[in-house]
């Protein structure tokens, strides 16, 4: 919702929101480290997802949460999945 | 058969020994038995906060080891009817004992008392794993600070890998003044950010600092904030239903107006 006191008193540049908002950005990366079953879930669950339309070593996925840069040059986390492809299903092609 | 709570925080300085020695004073004013031990071996403090270092004769280590009994090592609090502390050792490390020595110890005191409150030392290492070894409850204590926060949401993750999945949380040293200006995240951002349950808010208060000076709990004295907040944290504990104080931690609707109309201070 729009927060009309918020926007016009300017408390979005208030040292307890650069606060806050630093502290949301830093427990994004640090939440993830946390558990290390934490990205195997999340693994687990992408593979089962995109097992039906192709073929992939489950060795070789790599997917971590890394800190990237956007277009205003601030960071962000942001979560990096590379799975190389061996080979393509027809599922699409060859509906039934 | 007592409960056994760990008072942890990850970072040092937030004022983990001087929550463990007042919710204990109060709980004991409440009429319960309550043993405080102090798990933070090498840098022991409870002891000072709780002014009974004079009366320190054998610690958690000599019990652990067999040099002592139990009941030799607690030291009673003669102002506070049914409280006890069993001190740490001051000149060994977080290595002479384990958590299975932990286990046991918290087994052997659960029985004896009402409340078993551990102060954890700072830190995730061995010491943080013995304090919660023996532990059903755990109490996370942080200040409105980024570092702090950090640390207390680490700690959270920690204490659930160790079967703790619910600690309660305690604000400390809340500056009212600094909320009111915008400069200090309040009770709400800071509830939003860990996701637990509230368990209290301690004020900013200068009377810790004289008290701990004196080595006497705040909660002998009456009349501070900070002694009314260990109160009610003592009571909520025993399954009373009081409200958080208030604080005026947020602006209210007027305030924001006037400040949109620039009438009010910034």
């Amino acid at each position: 919702m729009f927060d009309f006191f918020k926007f016009f008193s300017k408390e979005e540049s208030s040292s307890k929101n650069i606060a806050k908002e630093r502290l949301k950005l830093v427990l994004i990366h640090d939440r993830a480290n946390v558990s290390p079953k934490f990205l195997d879930m999340i693994k687990g669950d992408i593979m089962k997802v995109i097992s039906d339309y192709m073929e992939f070593d489950s060795d070789e996925i790599d997917i971590r949460i890394t800190r990237v840069q956007n277009e205003d040059s601030d960071y962000t986390s942001a979560l990096i999945a590379n799975i190389p492809i061996k080979k393509m299903k027809k599922i699409g092609k060859n509906p039934g | 058969m007592g409960e056994v709570y760990v008072i942890t925080s990850g970072k040092g300085g937030v004022g983990k020994t001087t929550t463990t020695a007042n919710i204990g004073a109060a709980l004991a004013m409440e009429g319960k038995k309550v043993v405080l031990l102090d798990a933070d071996i090498g840098l022991r403090n409870l002891d000072v906060v709780l002014g009974l270092e004079n009366r320190i004769v054998y610690d958690l280590i000599d019990v652990t080891e067999g040099t002592c009994r139990l009941k030799q090592a607690l030291v009673r609090d003669k102002r506070f009817d049914g409280l006890y502390l069993l001190p740490a050792a001051q000149t060994r490390d977080k290595t002479a004992v384990s958590p299975e020595q932990m286990q046991d110890l918290c087994k052997e005191l659960r029985e004896q008392f009402d409340y078993v409150l551990i102060d954890c030392p700072a830190g995730i290492e061995q010491g943080f794993k013995n304090a919660v070894a023996g532990a059903d409850k755990a109490i996370v204590v942080t200040i409105p600070e980024v570092s702090a926060v950090r640390d207390a949401d680490r700690i959270i993750g920690l204490l659930a890998s160790n079967d703790l999945p619910y600690p309660q949380l305690i604000i400390n040293r809340l500056r009212v003044d600094m909320v009111k200006r915008g400069d200090m995240m309040n009770i709400d951002d800071t509830i939003d950010i860990l996701g637990i349950d509230l368990l209290g808010v301690v004020p900013d208060d200068e009377s810790i600092v004289v008290s701990t000076n004196k080595g006497e709990p705040v909660v002998a004295d009456g009349n501070s904030l900070a002694s009314k907040a260990f109160r009610n944290i003592a009571k909520r504990l025993e399954g009373a239903r009081i409200p958080i104080m208030d604080l005026e931690t947020d602006d209210s609707l007027m305030d924001k107006l006037k400040r949109l109309f620039g009438m009010g201070k910034k």
